[in-house]
């Protein structure tokens, strides 16, 4: 498949079951509700190393928050949900209840409730007290700039992590405009994230490595500067590759995200260096899903 | 399906157990049934059909006409439909109710709404004293579920109330929210002496400061507090004042009573 000058390789992605929850933090303001969405998401890039892979799903307008003021989604995922309340109960108790004027609210209400607030409430030494309104337990902890207003549980979704797609450009340049093009074109898919610093990889990884004690590896296969002695999987007109992770709250999220990203970068073209577009997986052996670039796009 | 109509048809001089008249108990029983059912009244027992007349067939959906004060216990314990009220109604009004919704278009006698756990409690007049209190013997007052009361509220409104929202368009009388445990109840008129006597836990949001506040309450200082927000947003489906209110959130914070606990809250907007 070619779509404007730029090859669709006939592979797929393979994709894992994970599980996800949503946290909406509000602020005072916008600035104030990103400085903890983006704390309580900081260092989760990938479960191997951080707990979880997290990200702001999107901005919210005051509209669109319970407490009627700006505030920021957030997607948690992790491999369990023993690691994901972990995970969740550290970051919101560090990132979000710390920062001035913050609250936090559940994002999903289906699912096996994890604890929000039910702990963190203990932080008030006995001075916290709960409101149960419309149905919600919500916890009121006095802190210095008033109180921090937490629901009490948030709920919990069967996910899928690990969604991708390798951007082949010309050069480093390109790639990278192409990486900024298709994260942009994917931030307005809801219920994604792309977990990655500023949405893009450049150090894709290929299972085990010669180290015994590494799980882990560089794709050398997609590396330019040693094309010329390891069984690359580069042509001679490609300088540089970038990849996309994307964990979505559904199978269809996550092609939804892919197919708009691989969309935007095809919009480039050839013409702006797009040489083609790939995508990882373990042979189909390891992962629940696969994403069939051509069956996206087509 | 029509409404079940209970039309009373004679001035009452003892006072009637209407606990048996409730949607959970009436649906699936025949219109010869519920007329044969017995009432107490007084020390006496009498049937349904001796006192009032009977219609309708859709027993979720209850109408008590030509109603009176002496009529208690309406709602008893019920888990499902509605009744309305065509008149007033006497103690212990919505007792232990477990769901569904009740409104009175009139005024209705002492312990409304105790040991209520969900549902909603809607008095279009004036409701007595003890409203959502606990009956003596018990250890909790309303336990959950809305109650509305268009007019004004007596004494001891929410004595030993352990959880749910109160909320009261006009006035209410002395020693409201005495010994509260949790829970909320909000006023829009004025409250009389001793609010919030013997509080432990709960917030009492008022629309001015009472002329009398215990001695055991102290201020901290005019807040916002977010948690106001989301309240009066919940308040918006409901039908009254409450949810014309708009969406604020400062307010002074007195906290006490320091006697008993000190973590509940009287509320003033500011």
């Amino acid at each position: 498949m070619v779509i404007n000058g730029v090859t669709i390789d006939d592979t797929f992605a393979e994709a894992f079951g994970m599980k996800a929850t949503r946290v909406i933090v509000t602020a005072h303001n916008l600035k104030w509700a990103c400085h903890a969405a983006v704390s309580a998401t900081g260092f989760a890039t990938s479960v191997i190393a951080c707990g979880c892979e997290a990200g702001i799903e999107r901005t919210l307008e005051p509209d669109e928050t319970p407490d009627g003021r700006p505030g920021a989604s957030i997607l948690l995922f992790a491999v369990s949900g023993k690691e994901l309340a972990k995970q969740l109960e550290r970051r919101i108790g560090q990132c979000v209840l710390t920062s001035p004027t913050s609250a936090a609210f559940a994002g999903i209400s289906e699912g096996e409730p994890l604890p929000l607030g039910k702990n963190l409430r203990y932080f008030g030494d006995g001075f916290q007290s709960s409101k149960l309104i419309a149905g919600k337990r919500l916890w009121r902890v006095p802190v210095m700039d008033g109180e921090f207003l937490c629901e009490e549980t948030t709920g919990t979704a069967k996910a899928v992590g690990g969604g991708n797609f390798l951007i082949l450009a010309g050069s480093q340049t390109q790639a990278l405009a192409a990486g900024e093009a298709a994260i942009e074109a994917m931030r307005k898919i809801r219920n994604v994230i792309m977990p990655f610093p500023g949405g893009v990889v450049r150090s894709g990884s290929k299972v085990g490595s010669q180290y015994k004690t590494l799980m882990a590896s560089t794709n050398d296969a997609f590396c330019p500067t040693i094309r010329g002695i390891t069984r690359s999987e580069l042509s001679e007109d490609v300088d540089a590759v970038l990849e996309i992770v994307i964990d979505g709250l559904a199978e269809a999220d996550v092609r939804n995200a892919m197919r708009a990203g691989i969309t935007a970068v095809c919009a480039l073209g050839a013409k702006n260096g797009m040489r083609r577009i790939t995508a990882g997986n373990y042979g189909g052996k390891l992962g629940q899903f696969q994403f069939r670039l051509h069956q996206i796009m087509s | 399906m029509s409404a079940l109509i209970f039309t009373l048809q004679e001035t009452l001089h003892q006072r009637v157990d209407m606990s048996p008249l409730t949607p959970d108990i009436l649906t699936g029983k025949s219109s010869v049934e519920i007329s044969a059912m017995e009432l107490v009244c007084g020390n006496r027992r009498l049937r349904v059909d001796e006192l009032f007349t009977v219609s309708g067939d859709d027993a979720r959906v209850l109408i008590f006409k030509n109603s009176s004060g002496k009529l208690d216990r309406i709602g008893q314990a019920m888990n499902i439909g509605s009744i309305t009220v065509q008149g007033d109604a006497g103690a212990y009004l919505g007792y232990a109710m477990k769901n569904g919704a009740i409104t009175v278009h009139g005024n209705v006698g002492a312990y409304a709404a105790s040991k209520m756990t969900n549902g909603l409690l809607h008095i279009r007049g004036n409701a007595d004293d003890f409203l959502a209190a606990a009956i003596p013997g018990e250890r909790h007052g309303m336990k959950g579920g809305t109650v509305i009361v268009t007019g004004n509220a007596g004494d001891r409104t929410g004595d030993h109330m352990r959880r749910g929202q109160v909320l009261i368009e006009g006035n209410c009388g002395d020693f409201c929210a005495a010994r509260m445990l949790a829970g909320t109840i909000a006023v829009l008129g004025t409250v009389a002496r001793c609010p919030g006597f013997g509080m432990k836990r709960g917030a009492l949001l008022l629309n001015s400061l009472p002329n009398e506040l215990p001695a055991t309450f102290n201020d901290c200082g005019a807040h916002h507090l977010t948690y106001l927000t989301l309240l009066i947003k919940s308040w918006r489906s409901l039908d009254s004042k409450f949810a014309l209110l708009e969406p604020r959130s400062r307010v002074r914070r007195y906290m006490g009573d320091l006697a008993n606990a000190g973590k509940g809250e009287i509320l003033v907007w500011q």
